[in-house]
């Protein structure tokens, strides 16, 4: 009986995708895939293909992966597009709720005050001046912003900024910044607004509804009512 | 067992020492036994302020470094029969003089012997601040309606209710010129209150009169008729727990004028 193979090589029209066994040592893999992408590679195409190699249960180090990735490359045509694992370590796991939860604090944020969140933040209660908000993800403020707020500070376009009394000295979204007018009107300020970086690369102000249409992946509520 | 009650601000001029020398005064018309105690290390003037500069024996540094005895560094303030003593800061040194952990230990001995501790903070949030919360029960936050002021007041709340054991902070808003107020070139009390969300204490009118006292080293507290003192002593009568409530600030004269306005609905 044929012994079973450790890395399965299939053509799809996105380009090929490598399957890695998990059940046997790293060696053995590296050495059969090696031994196999020789073997394509004797073709000679000279147009490049896109390889998705998926590790299955099989948990590869940064290291690893990098090894990996220069092991294909090595193949001139051959381009690494993505390493899929089914697994995560502990910390991963942990780095990607916490980039991912909405974590609330119930206060205010006075002048010299840092609050930040890998995450979404939620906050109940208002920004006094001087004082600073800064999430990884978005920014949700029941209250009033008088202070600054930087949303996806550590690179995220997507995220926005919303406040119920939109006021600040200064937004920032990623690397984007916007001071404020030098005077409020604080009567003129009667609804909740948001702050989004719009399609010209722009910070912008607008309605709170507009976000329905412009970030739709802000709501995780799934089904119909 | 007294209790011990610190006065901050964070921004410099806007009445610290002043308010600690009139609530003082303040407490011990009321019969409580007060000591204050300056911790602006080498920029001391409650002293002067309490018009005690030239009985200063001793310091808070001779204190806490032990060249005398708790008592013996106190002064004590002829106006009363032995209800109000200051503890006088040292001119010579700076604040690093003195720990958190030294003032501490002074101020738990004080409030065997005294009602009420009232520290003078220095102004800032740097060490002569730490040394001034670290032995205090409360803590009354005094601002003018300036802005700046305002904004350094948030700032020392935020430090203040970092501190544990200590209970909420307390505001008083200072130096209201109610002219200002009412043409908008100034904060008015609620915006002030409303902005720092803590609870009010008190609120007292810019008054020549307070300036006049301090320059003549009587605290105004100790007259029966302005309205800067009745301020001060209505919030003494918080501090001992009484509910007084907030006077107005205007002290307009009912003239035939103004009764005239009203009758016609043009006053309020």
């Amino acid at each position: 009986m044929k012994q079973s193979q450790n890395v399965v090589i299939k053509g799809t029209k996105d380009g090929l995708t490598l399957q890695l066994s998990d059940k046997c040592s790293y060696n053995e893999l590296i050495a059969e895939l090696t031994e196999k992408l020789d073997a394509v590679t004797k073709e000679g195409e000279n147009a490049l293909i896109t390889v998705t190699v998926q590790t299955g249960n099989r948990y590869m180090t940064e290291e690893e992966k990098e090894e990996l990735r220069q092991l294909i490359r090595q193949r001139r045509h051959l381009v690494v597009e993505d390493i899929k694992s089914n697994v995560l370590t502990i910390d991963e796991a942990v780095q990607w709720k916490e980039e991912n939860e909405i974590v609330s604090y119930t206060g205010r944020i006075r002048s010299g005050q840092v609050l930040e969140v890998p995450g979404d933040l939620l906050l109940i209660g208002d920004v006094n001046p001087g004082g600073t908000v800064m999430a990884g993800g978005s920014i949700f403020i029941m209250g009033a912003l008088k202070g600054m707020a930087h949303a996806g500070c550590y690179g995220n376009d997507e995220a926005v900024i919303a406040a119920g009394k939109m006021m600040p000295s200064q937004l920032r979204i990623s690397n984007h910044l916007t001071r404020s007018p030098d005077r409020y009107d604080e009567e003129e300020i009667t609804e909740s607004e948001c702050a989004f970086i719009n399609e010209a690369q722009q910070l912008v102000i607008d309605r709170l509804q507009v976000l329905k249409y412009l970030r739709p992946d802000l709501s995780t509520f799934k089904g119909g009512f | 067992m007294g209790e011990a009650i610190v006065i901050t601000s964070g921004k410099g001029g806007v009445g610290k020492t002043t308010t600690t020398a009139n609530l003082g005064t303040a407490l011990a018309l009321q019969e409580k036994k007060v000591c204050l105690v300056d911790t602006d290390i080498g920029l001391r003037n409650l002293d002067v302020v309490m018009g005690l500069e030239n009985r200063i024996i001793y310091d808070l540094v001779d204190v806490v470094e032990e060249r005398c005895k708790t008592h013996q560094a106190l002064v004590k303030d002829k106006r009363f029969n032995d209800l109000l003593y200051l503890l006088p800061a040292a001119q010579t040194t700076d604040k690093s003089a003195v720990t958190p952990e030294q003032m501490k230990k002074l101020v738990d001995e004080l409030k065997q012997d005294y009602d009420y501790i009232l520290i003078d903070c220095p102004a800032g949030i740097e060490q002569g601040y730490k040394n001034a919360v670290a032995g205090a029960d409360r803590a009354i936050v005094v601002t003018t309606p300036e802005k700046s002021s305002v904004r350094d007041a948030d700032r020392v709340i935020g430090l203040l209710e970092k501190e544990e054991g200590m209970a909420p902070p307390k505001l008083v808003v200072n130096r209201i010129r109610n002219h200002m107020v009412k043409e908008g070139d100034m904060l008015d009390v609620d915006e002030v209150a409303a902005h720092l969300s803590i609870e009010l204490i008190g609120i007292v009118a810019d008054d020549d009169e307070v300036i006049k006292s301090s320059h003549n080293g009587e605290p105004v507290a100790h007259n029966p008729n302005n309205r800067a003192s009745i301020a001060y002593r209505n919030i003494a009568r918080r501090i001992l727990g009484e509910s007084v409530p907030l006077q107005p600030l205007e002290q307009e004269k009912d003239t035939f004028f103004t009764k005239f306005k009203r009758f016609i609905g043009m006053g309020r």
